[in-house]
């Protein structure tokens, strides 16, 4: 099976219903997208296909095959290297595990829709956990991305 | 008498995090009359196993390019440590901060000093050492310059990553004298000369960002579950869903089938008490991690259940209720409290139950290990490194020379990781792969079933008042599971170290009090999670607080500040407390000015007393734990179909000095949250010996659209560096569910007596 995952093509020996997350973690050994809950509750494994942030942990590679996976290692372009910058000047992560999958959805937001309010963006990012809960520092990190996309 | 001495005794053998955590023979002698020890009873960090490690060329290298790199022996996950520490030692160094990495220390206790990373201590415990050894490295790299230019070092000064002489205005880099200064002594330590605050770079301000921030947020960090080594296979466990279950018989034909399965591997279980070593079960193995789940899913296995498999919230909660209701052993008493209830005005009463605490780290338990040429080497997300390591070599027969533990990054911890179950597994894998290296994951479902859970209690508290609405006496029945039940068989008293976490330390001013402890069994594992015991008692003591406020008709602030009493220090032997935190308690009294300053500060902030419209309100709660002073204020509004908003809370902490200022305040912030979310989803129940709950669909944490809309840190100014430090990690959590309840009721007139509050609001 071929996967098309940052811009580079990688033969998978995977079953068709394993989840894209395993294929990228185990197989391709991208570690950045991370496991939480196996069943597209916490968003921790979020990556983005065609652009669109899906969760890979209940994403069969087969429903991938033919399609551009991005994955936090791969994730570039005005809008991500806001948010990368907002996260890091304000200090949003704690332990870190989520962000990368934080980052993603914050990533997909501000393409779509660049001027946020909080209640867009407790809307968009309410299917990212933060155990440590960063939340505060999310939604000011998504501001100041914003701000500095202009 | 309160304990059985030879039982203490046992688990001071058995347990090293035991004894670190203050039940250790010296107070269990006192408590039954026997001769002080003839040592000098340690505290901090001195008076944990291994103690404390100074030395400036064990934890700091400069490199010839003039890289400094301080070594981290404390685990990361979350609070900030690889950050916090490293810029403690730049300022005293004074190093250019850009040019100063951190590198992490494996499991290695003889020549690192105890590495546990819980007991939010270290930095408390840390402080002055890395100032020192910043120094010594200073004075050292000093002492190297004036030797080359032939001068007195009195002429030569360290600035900002390189040594200057004025006088002759030259200047070396540090990395240029590096060489020369490792050949030197270190300086001994009344030579040291540390520096004023007022010359701090980076001690007490927010200029250091966080040394992990640009990898954790372009995904290049890793984690525990990220190690990856040739050759290796991925394992998951099917492990008994009954604490003290064991494997009957298990047909893996059909695991074997699937696709990328290698083999399965019998794991015995332990006989308990286990203390971290593991449950048992079956691992399947498999060449990825969904493969060896999909093997997993395939296996039948026959379970015996054991002790434990009629184990229910239910009638547990009930048993609990029937023990608080009855006395318990008398943990502390002041006064003549039976007395004083006989004859008081009037009497309150109310009971407080909060539930089993899943930990639901955002990584779940993972690690890898290899077995060759008779060495074991693990990678692995834990809290505790030497335990891990004890543990491995324990359950392997291979010595603890050779069994190496790296420490990777933590995603969370809360106390989970500090036991290392999870890491022995992977090495008992290891063993039947012939020595391959395995990862272990824990799914999901395997964190939340096979937890070591927060402890289920019961808090009873009655109140006798005065005429004027003052309590007169004070009677608090605590019940709960202990800790202690996995070093230990079946003890059902909590320890010292559980009763001191803001039990028999309740600070308020009151003639006559009576705290009593009646039995409780664990039947689960029970383990610490953030802030402890804590929860429960600042739950109880908090709640009532405000419900005795309501009962005489005053305002909630003004009361407990008159509950909390005049500014007094109050030395906590005094309260039949022996155990402060692993802390002097000369040193660290309890002292009422700061926390009433802590609950004024909040109480402003937040503009207490305001006029609130229907279905809002504001609470308020304090408490100190981990010898720091925390209160919250919340707002709340309650739609009229019980919806719940917090628009708003302010978290004022008073922890003495303060290092880095930004990793306090982010602490807080996930305090609050943390505190929001056990206080109105967190809930692990049992039915038929195992968990109702399994992943976050039905353990739910809270999500950020629930979170409070706004966080305020305030931080209690304390310029004097000298003064003791307070911990950081935990103690914002256990203020932050009574504040929460108490403005419930301010808004609706509900009082939550039991968490979570879930749909408690609905009309």
């Amino acid at each position: 099976m071929k996967l098309d995952i940052n811009g580079q093509v990688h033969e998978v020996d995977a079953d068709p219903d394993m989840p894209l997350l395993w294929a990228v973690r185990d197989m391709v050994g991208l570690t950045g997208t991370k496991f939480g809950c196996g069943m597209a509750q916490c968003g921790a494994c979020t990556v983005h296909q065609d652009g669109v942030p899906i969760r890979s942990c209940i994403t069969p590679v087969s429903d991938v095959e033919g399609t551009k996976i991005t994955t936090i290692e791969g994730l570039n372009g005005k809008v991500a290297e806001a948010v990368q910058t907002a996260w890091t000047e304000l200090d949003v992560p704690q332990c870190g595990y989520c962000q990368s999958g934080q980052v993603m959805a914050a990533t997909a937001l501000l393409t779509e829709n660049p001027k946020p309010t909080n209640a867009d963006i407790d809307a968009a990012m309410s299917g990212n956990l933060c155990r440590c809960a960063t939340y505060q520092r999310i939604r000011a990190g998504i501001h100041e991305a914003a701000k500095m996309l202009g | 008498m309160r304990h059985d001495p030879t039982f203490g005794a046992t688990i001071a053998n058995v347990s090293r995090r035991a004894f670190l955590t203050g039940i250790a023979a010296g107070s269990l002698i006192l408590s039954v009359g026997l001769p002080v020890r003839a040592e000098e009873q340690k505290y901090a960090g001195d008076g944990m196993p291994n103690g404390l490690r100074e030395d400036p060329k064990i934890f700091i290298a400069i490199a010839e390019d003039g890289t400094v790199t301080v070594l981290c022996h404390r685990s990361e996950m979350g609070q900030g440590v690889r950050t916090s520490w490293p810029l403690v030692v730049a300022d005293e160094l004074d190093a250019d901060w850009s040019r100063v990495k951190v590198a992490q220390a494996p499991g290695d206790e003889a020549r690192f000093g105890n590495q546990d990373t819980d007991g939010s201590r270290s930095m408390r415990h840390h402080f002055m050492t890395l100032r020192r050894m910043g120094a010594a490295a200073r004075q050292m790299l000093e002492q190297a310059a004036a030797n080359q230019w032939g001068v007195p070092v009195a002429e030569v000064k360290a600035t900002n990553h390189e040594v200057v002489h004025k006088a002759s205005n030259r200047r070396l880099g540090y990395g240029e004298l590096a060489k020369a200064a490792a050949d030197l002594p270190v300086p001994p330590r009344e030579s040291l000369a540390l520096k004023h605050p007022s010359e701090f770079r980076y001690i007490g301000k927010s200029e250091t960002p966080l040394i992990d921030g640009f990898d954790i947020t372009t995904g290049k960090a890793q984690y525990g579950i990220d190690t990856q080594l040739d050759g290796m296979v991925y394992a998951v466990v099917a492990r008994p869903p009954v604490f003290g279950g064991t494997v009957k018989s298990y047909d893996d034909a059909e695991t074997l089938k699937v696709p990328g399965v290698l083999k399965t591997v019998a794991i015995e279980p332990t006989p308990a008490p286990a203390v971290f070593q593991p449950l048992g079960g079956v691992a399947v193995v498999a060449t990825n991690t969904w493969a060896a789940i999909k093997g997993r899913e395939a296996l039948k296995i026959e379970w015996d259940d054991g002790p434990n498999a009629s184990y229910s919230s239910e009638e547990h909660k009930a048993s609990l209720e029937t023990a608080v209701r009855n006395p318990g052993t008398v943990v502390r008493e002041d006064g003549d409290t039976d007395k004083a209830l006989g004859s008081a005005a009037k009497r309150v009463e109310a009971e407080y139950y909060i539930p089993h605490l899943a930990h639901a780290t955002m990584e779940p338990p993972a690690a890898v290990v290899r077995i060759a040429g008779g060495k074991c080497e693990a990678w692995a997300c834990v809290q505790s490194p030497q335990a891990t390591r004890d543990h491995l070599s324990q359950r392997l027969g291979i010595p603890v020379e050779n069994v190496t533990v790296n420490v990777t990054l933590l995603g969370g911890g809360f106390g989970r990781k500090s036991k290392p179950d999870y890491v022995v597994e992977a090495a008992l894998i290891s063993k039947g792969m012939d020595g391959k290296p395995v990862k272990v994951t824990w799914t999901r479902e395997d964190d939340i079933t096979n937890d070591y859970f927060h402890a289920v209690s019961m808090e009873r508290i009655e109140a006798g008042l005065d005429e004027s609405g003052k309590p007169v006496a004070w009677l608090h029945r605590s019940a709960a599971p202990t800790i202690l039940s996995i070093f230990a068989p079946d003890p059902k008293q909590e320890a010292d170290f559980e009763l001191a976490m803001g039990l028999i330390d309740m600070p308020f001013d009151i003639p006559n009090v009576r705290v009593e402890n009646p039995q409780a069994a664990a039947h689960t594992r029970i383990g610490w999670f953030r802030s402890v015991y804590n929860i429960p008692h600042a739950f109880a003591v908090q709640s009532f607080a405000a419900e005795l406020a309501a009962a005489a008709g005053r305002d909630q602030k003004d009361y407990l500040l008159e509950l909390i009493g005049p500014p007094r220090q109050v030395d906590t032997r005094k309260l039949a407390v022996t155990w402060n935190y692993g802390e002097d308690p000369a040193v660290y009294l309890l002292e009422t000015k700061r926390l009433r300053g802590v609950v004024e500060t909040a109480a402003e902030a937040i503009q207490w007393g305001r006029s609130m419209p229907k279905g809002s309100g504001l609470g308020i709660a304090a408490h100190r734990s981990f010898v720091t002073y925390v209160a919250a204020a919340v707002e709340v509004e309650v739609s009229e179909n019980g919806a719940l908003t917090i628009p708003r809370v302010d978290i004022a902490v008073d922890c003495g000095p303060q290092i880095n200022p930004d990793r306090i305040r982010s602490q807080m912030e996930g305090a609050v949250v943390m505190g929001v979310s056990l206080a109105t989803l967190g809930e692990i129940t049992f039915k038929n010996g195992r968990t109702e709950q399994a992943n976050f669909d039905t353990f739910e944490v809270t999500r950020i659209d629930a979170a409070p809309k706004e966080i305020h840190v305030h931080l209690m100014p304390a310029s004097d560096y000298n003064l003791p430090l307070g911990g950081v990690g935990e103690p914002g959590v256990p203020p932050i569910a009574p504040a929460l309840t108490n403005a419930i009721f301010a808004a609706t007139g509900k009082r939550i007596r039991r968490l979570p509050i879930r749909d408690q609001l609905a009309t």
